[in-house]
């Protein structure tokens, strides 16, 4: 037994890929910041500090060698946002991608929407495999021709030329929010979208983008009575109604658009009760839900605070149905890991397609993967040392005390600095995408 | 509860901490971070609550019966003055507390038992002189309290807060800006806490409460610059002296006068705005 992956324990997971740069050397534009594939799972989009956006494409797969999937390789590179400075408030904007959400496709163009702490930007990616040739008016190098040498009529043709994919903006939704984005979510309806910050939720519709409706506000009449942000947002992917934001209270709460137009009233809030026994100096730290993600079927919702993955049902408010502790850290000094910032990491989580096993980063570039059905869990390692094309991934094991047995490492000798946050499963088969600093991993399902 | 393993100097230690990280936020690429802030805020709280819990229990301990009994038979011993024994007691401890609000907050003592004090000074050396509605009530809680040796009041010369620290239970007397008419800037102590220690969580749409918080984080700066984060003892002098009563005060005298350096008085200075805005 090496892995969980879809309801089938004996799943093994072997290195596909890495891209990034090998120097140890971190350039910070280069840290990946978000990591999503689209609705396919042909193109993985991953965006970083810098502001831009790469996109890789799905080989599709070669006949010479059925045991792989085909490889990921770029596809379209673009500088989505850039660094800006709000002079009214003295503030420098932040060029990060914070988080990229693929719409639907609707027609050969793919669109995703990017965000950075205060616009989202609608992009359209566009493949160009034919340009028109013989122009009446124009020279070849596009230069108007004089118009006393125009004696014919000539009608351009289409020919074929290398591919280009290109990437415009279509729209620039800006000036909504006062606090960070953290979220943006695209409706089941392909036609609005929220965006979230601290304190307040907005809905948009992807064609007007000089208006958007508020519909979760938080932020209190007296700011020193502030107690909660909002800490992610997403819609149901079904109910074009609903959607939950969680906060950093260590609450979730579900919202129906139709009872009112701001849905400052939930419909439903989930919260388990804190355990008094286990306060410390920063219970509230640890119980600040950095993720909230559906599972694909709608039924279920899974949330990531620091030391825990928990899945709720969405029709039992009262405590959630399955938690998965992470680890690694629930060992470390606490007040070590606050002076470093460490406990401030925001970790993601995602479903794998059939909902069956949930995968979360953690720190010294290992990732738990928690099978619901087998209610197996493994933990794996996203490193240079383990990327021999198609070598099979060793499970890690972390001793939490006492005697460390052989190939298990000790809590001392986790690498804090080193830690993956973002992470995706491609919806339909077993291929992840792992983000560690700089570098993007892909594991595949070991076929035989 | 929070464990009683995290004691008063990882509380102290996080308070520290704790006020570092919002400072630096402030200079941080993107603006403030409104989340992690907020984060911050509540471990500082935590960590305020845990060290003023062992530091009221500390008070406590150090104001047994016996402990002062012995203190005033020292002050016996060494009073140089052929005086009632009781009007010795007062003057003595008038005096001292004089010396003692001097000396902590970088003022010229006052002569020894050169004229009766001017209760007045009690207040401020730093301020204009004015009369104190409140002064014969001080200087009867003076006197009331001199043979009890269970009461101590210190004004904070940054908030003008005054403080009662009696049996071991600290009291907020009165915000004595009006009362003295010190002609400065007029916030309540309260609110002026309240905005510094929220500081982190201004709301940033409002610019001048923003502007605010940066001024007074500028105002700090001088005094943060100079501290040793992890100097505990002068945060354990502070409150001893405070809870030591006016024999205590006389009995540490050489205490003080190590402890007032420049750099010390500067350190102590934000150390007591920090506690006494918590």
């Amino acid at each position: 037994m090496a892995g969980a992956g879809g309801g089938n324990s004996d799943v093994q997971w072997c290195f596909s890929q890495v891209k990034g740069a090998i120097d140890d050397d971190v350039a910070e534009a280069d840290i990946i910041s978000t990591v999503e594939f689209n609705h396919s799972g042909e193109l993985l989009a991953t965006g970083d500090k810098g502001g831009r956006v790469v996109i890789f494409q799905q080989e599709p797969e070669s006949k010479n060698q059925p045991q792989c999937r085909g490889e990921y390789n770029v596809y379209s590179t673009f500088q989505s946002h850039e660094p800006e400075f709000d002079y009214l408030k003295s503030l420098e904007i932040e060029e990060k991608i914070n988080k990229i959400r693929w719409l639907p496709q609707k027609n050969a163009a793919q669109f995703l929407l990017s965000t950075n702490d205060k616009t989202i930007k609608l992009w359209k990616i566009s493949e160009r495999d034919k340009r028109p040739e013989g122009y009446n008016l124009k020279e070849e190098d596009g230069r108007y021709r004089d118009l006393n040498t125009v004696t014919t009529l000539r009608v351009p043709v289409f020919r074929p030329m290398d591919l280009m994919v290109e990437a415009s903006p279509r729209r620039v939704f800006s000036n909504a929010h006062t606090y960070h984005i953290n979220s943006i979510s695209v409706n089941s309806d392909c036609e609005t979208y929220l965006s979230a910050d601290d304190l307040r939720i907005n809905l948009w519709n992807l064609e007007i983008n000089d208006r958007s409706f508020n519909i979760v506000d938080i932020k209190p009449t007296n700011m020193e009575e502030l107690t909660e942000v909002i800490t992610a947002a997403e819609f149901h992917p079904n109910q074009c109604n609903t959607f939950v934001y969680s906060s950093s209270k260590g609450t979730i709460r579900l919202c129906d658009m139709r009872a009112s137009a701001l849905c400052d009233q939930h419909a439903k809030q989930f919260e388990e009760p804190e355990d008094p026994n286990n306060r410390s100096f920063f219970s509230e730290i640890i119980s600040s839900i950095s993720d909230v993600k559906f599972s694909h079927s709608g039924r279920y919702m899974m949330t990531r605070d620091y030391l825990s993955v928990k899945i709720w049902d969405l029709n039992m408010e009262s405590r959630p149905v399955e938690t998965y502790q992470v680890g690694n850290c629930c060992c470390a000094d606490k007040s070590s890991l606050y002076e470093n910032d460490c406990i401030f990491d925001k970790f993601e989580c995602c479903w794998n397609g059939n909902d069956s096993v949930v995968m979360t980063g953690s720190y010294n570039n290992f990732f738990r993967m928690f099978d619901r059905g087998y209610r197996q869990d493994v933990t794996l390692e996203a490193s240079r040392e383990n990327s021999k094309p198609r070598s099979v991934l060793k499970p890690r094991k972390v001793s939490t005390g006492g005697k460390r047995k052989k190939d298990e490492i000790s809590v001392d000798s986790l690498d804090f600095n080193k830690k993956i946050l973002h992470t995706a499963w491609h919806p339909l088969d077993n291929i992840i995408a792992v983000a560690t600093t700089n570098n993007l991993y892909i594991f595949q399902e070991k076929l035989n | 509860m929070i464990s009683t393993m995290e004691c008063a100097a990882d509380a102290q230690s996080l308070i520290s901490i704790s006020l570092m990280k919002i400072h630096n936020s402030r200079t941080q690429r993107g603006g403030i971070k409104l989340h992690k802030n907020l984060l911050v805020s509540y471990v500082l709280r935590n960590a305020r609550q845990v060290y003023i819990k062992e530091k009221y229990a500390e008070i406590y301990r150090m104001q047994q019966y016996e402990e002062v009994m012995t203190v005033c038979n020292e002050i016996q011993e060494l009073n140089p003055l052929d005086l009632d024994a009781e009007d010795a007691e007062d003057e003595e401890q008038a005096a001292a507390h004089a010396r003692t609000s001097s000396a902590i907050f970088g003022c010229s003592p006052l002569d020894d038992g050169s004229k009766e004090p001017d209760p007045c000074y009690y207040r401020s050396c730093c301020m204009e002189p004015s009369p104190v509605p409140h002064c014969d009530q001080f200087t009867a809680n003076n006197s009331s309290s001199s043979s009890h040796c269970n009461k101590t009041t210190v004004l904070d010369l940054d908030t003008h807060v005054v403080t009662t620290v009696e049996n071991g239970y600290l009291h907020q007397d009165c915000c004595c800006c009006d009362a003295l008419q010190c002609g400065q800037g007029a916030r309540s102590p309260a609110r002026k806490r309240k905005v510094e220690f929220s500081c982190c969580v201004s709301d940033v749409e409002d610019v001048s409460d923003f502007t605010a918080a940066r001024k007074r984080a500028k105002r700090e700066d001088c005094c943060y610059s100079n501290i040793d984060y992890t100097d505990t003892s002068n945060i354990s002098n502070l409150i001893s002296i405070f809870g030591s009563g006016f024999s205590g005060l006389l009995s540490r005298q050489s205490d003080l006068e190590q402890i007032c350096s420049k750099q010390v008085l500067a350190s102590l200075g934000a150390w007591t705005r920090a506690i006494v805005a918590f």
